[in-house]
């Protein structure tokens, strides 16, 4: 019974299934490198991450699965959730064990669990289509940073290459310090060695910023000051909708 | 974009905010040849306000200036306000400056009525016409039919917008007439039908000709102001599930009167908008929608008016119970999605999972039922149920009570209370591992 530590990526996770089948290892945990912690006289395994493997266990996995659920080992996976390698463990151990679906079985612990963390990534995704906000700069450049509690970035670029298709936009995760870059023909992952913006909330120098970009913050800043109607406060619902972690990004929240 | 622009904005955001529409969804609308903008069905909230409501679109009025004196609006003629007016190049850059910075799905545009209502409508129509044809915007818009507007204008703006509405704002004739005598009824009622036909129209010769032009994707929807005239509960959703039936409308609004003009001796005299009411509706709106409730088993001649104390939901469960206790294990997925305390996505889970297992209350709870109100509806396995003890009115009471004095804090609005929230819908978003 070893503690199985893999390289952080999804990639190395399959593997470490792979191996656990293969080698009939049943494990006590399976930890992400970064994370671990040494156990005294604890047996462990590093397993290092194999494309082959790891398809192999992907297609498996995916040919037992409603095409619904495809998707929902990774999303659960990228919740980087502690303990989210062992449930999934168990539920795939349990996917490729029965002869009929089990994804629906949510008087199964891991079963509702990874349905639920599934729905929160789908959240967070989901709160990057809303609250990035782009600056425009001198050279028409429209610029967001954002800070989603998992890495999602990349399941929004299909949304924002299909809505702004004629506009050059780079939307940057602050946090991971990466981001996506669209030159109006195709997107590609970049990191920024030089900053052209503030790294608390992610301003973009005033040198840089296109003259109008002020005006128009501020008229959306006014529109969302006017629309809104004294005599139903209700701040606690807009905290829930909105979290306040995304106000530091919103011109209508932070001060211009 | 100027001052002059900054200050027109606020005056007719401003003016606009009482209508409550706001959805941007109901459309898939593609970008097409590289353009800007797209609409994706379940619409997305891009901010909150204060009053925690959704943000989706740029909602505003190209003008507040009004021919009319309707006695429930801010803008009405006599009102001595500030006024102004777009022209129709400003509304575009407006439009379009949001929407690049993903500020807005869209553009919600409304107005009241210069010169004359064709006058309007067409400048209205305007707007649209260059966003799309000029702009090449693909994104939401969402107008208002300025009734009695001539059926060709309305035809010509169907043809660029994705939604269009007409709001009822007071729901019988006799009342409209006494609040807005200068608007009448037919008004009203004809660019609805007009815009119904309209739908049809298209989705008939869509069958055979593929070209045929789009004509509002979206559908369209109304408004009802709740409150400003004395008609009950009973009548407002009688009228709107006729509008859903008869009219094919995709939404019907809830808009609590704010005593804005509370000089006019017509309208009530009321301290606060009838929030609490306002919200009992609306909740009622999600029982014919995605509860599968009639609106005669919502409300009965005999009661008229809502349940202000509990939603509608509850309400409709201490009435009958007789139906009562459900056997989770066993009962219908539609008498399941009738107790309270399970919402649509715990009821789906529960016909799902209970194949596997038998369920219990710990599994329920798991799942994301509110046993604290479910209890004295359901036996689940061991539980036997808390019903049998109860009277109606007693169980009504008893549950106020229990809601009181462990939720509520004092000050707290009861809008937090007894809610149950719609489905929530996100837009399919690739998210991939490996294709
Ligand atoms: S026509 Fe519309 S804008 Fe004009 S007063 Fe009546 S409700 Fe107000």
């Amino acid at each position: 019974m070893p503690y199985m530590i893999y390289d952080n990526s999804f990639e190395g996770f399959l593997t470490t299934v792979f191996e656990c089948y293969a080698q009939k290892i049943v494990p006590i945990d399976i930890c992400r490198e970064r994370d671990f912690q040494e156990v005294l006289f604890a047996e462990k395994m590093n397993i290092p991450s194999d494309e082959q493997k790891a398809d192999r266990v992907w297609k498996a996995l995916r040919m037992k699965l409603h095409t619904r659920n495809n998707e929902l080992p990774f999303l659960a996976f990228l919740s980087e959730e502690d303990g989210i390698e062992m449930k999934l463990y168990r539920f795939m151990k349990r996917v490729f064990e029965s002869s009929y679906s089990i994804e629906t079985d949510f008087g199964d612990r891991d079963v509702l669990d990874l349905k639920k963390i599934e729905r929160q990534v789908m959240r967070e995704t989901m709160r990057i289509l809303q609250f990035v906000r782009f600056q425009k700069t001198k050279d028409g450049l429209f610029f967001s940073p954002i800070e989603p509690r998992y890495n999602v970035l990349p399941f929004t670029i299909k949304h924002f290459k299909n809505r702004f298709a004629d506009q050059p936009w780079l939307i940057y995760d602050i946090k991971r310090d990466y981001g996506i870059y669209y030159n109006l023909k195709k997107t590609e992952e970049v990191v920024l060695t030089e900053k052209g913006f503030d790294g608390r909330n992610g301003k973009i120098k005033s040198e840089i910023l296109e003259e109008s970009e002020t005006t128009y913050q501020v008229l959306w800043k006014n529109y969302f000051d006017n629309i809104n109607i004294k005599e139903r406060k209700n701040l606690k619902l807009q905290r829930q909708h909105m979290p306040q972690r995304f106000w530091k990004f919103l011109p209508e929240k932070a001060p211009v | 974009m100027n001052e002059k622009v900054q200050e027109k904005l606020k005056i007719l955001a401003d003016a606009a905010k009482y209508d409550v529409s706001c959805a941007s969804s109901g459309n898939n609308r593609s970008n097409v040849n590289g353009g800007i903008g797209n609409a994706v069905a379940c619409g997305i909230c891009h901010s909150f306000t204060d009053d925690g409501r959704c943000i989706s679109l740029l909602k505003i009025l190209m003008t507040n200036h009004c021919i009319y004196d309707c006695a429930y609006c801010i803008n009405r003629k006599s009102n001595d306000r500030p006024r102004a007016t777009f022209t129709v190049q400003e509304i575009v850059d407006l439009t379009i400056g949001f929407y690049r910075r993903n500020y807005i799905e869209g553009l919600f545009l409304s107005s009241g009525v210069i010169k004359n209502p064709d006058y309007t409508m067409e400048r209205l129509m305007l707007v649209t016409k260059k966003l799309r044809k000029e702009k090449r915007y693909n994104g939401y818009i969402h107008l208002k039919a300025i009734p009695g507007a001539s059926p060709e204008l309305i035809r010509a703006a169907g043809l660029y917008a994705d939604r269009l509405s007409v709001n009822i704002e007071i729901p019988t004739e006799q009342q409209l007439k006494h609040l807005a005598p200068e608007k009448d009824y037919k008004g009203v009622i004809q660019p609805m039908n007009q815009i119904a036909e309209g739908i049809q129209v298209y989705k008939e010769e869509r069958k055979k000709f593929r070209r045929t032009p789009v004509f509002t994707p979206a559908g369209q929807s109304t408004q009802l102001i709740v409150g400003a005239s004395p008609e009950s509960d009973r009548q407002i959703l009688l009228l709107s599930s006729n509008f859903y039936h008869e009219q094919q409308l995709k939404r019907v609004y809830f808009s609590g009167y704010l005593p804005v003009n509370d000089y006019d001796k017509r309208l009530p005299a009321l301290k606060a908008p009838p929030l609490v009411r306002e919200n009992r509706l609306y909740q009622s709106d999600w029982l014919m929608r995605f509860y599968h409730y009639r609106a005669d088993e919502i409300l009965t001649p005999e009661q008229p008016f809502l349940d202000l104390d509990i939603d509608p939901k509850l309400a409709y469960a201490i009435r009958n119970l007789h139906l009562f206790p459900v056997d989770i294990n066993k009962a219908d997925y539609e008498m399941i999605l009738r107790v309270p305390g399970i919402g649509v996505q715990s009821a789906k889970m529960i016909v799902d999972a209970r194949r596997f297992r038998k369920l219990n209350t710990y599994h329920l709870k798991k799942i994301g039922v509110v046993l604290k109100r479910a209890q004295y509806f359901i036996t689940a396995n061991e539980l036997p149920s808390a019903l049998r003890h109860w009277e109606p009115e007693r169980l009504r009471s008893h549950i106020i009570y229990e809601s009181h004095t462990k939720n509520r804090k004092p000050g707290d609005t009861q809008l937090s209370l007894f809610a149950f929230t719609p489905p929530h819908q996100t837009p399919a978003l690739q998210v991939h591992y490996k294709n």
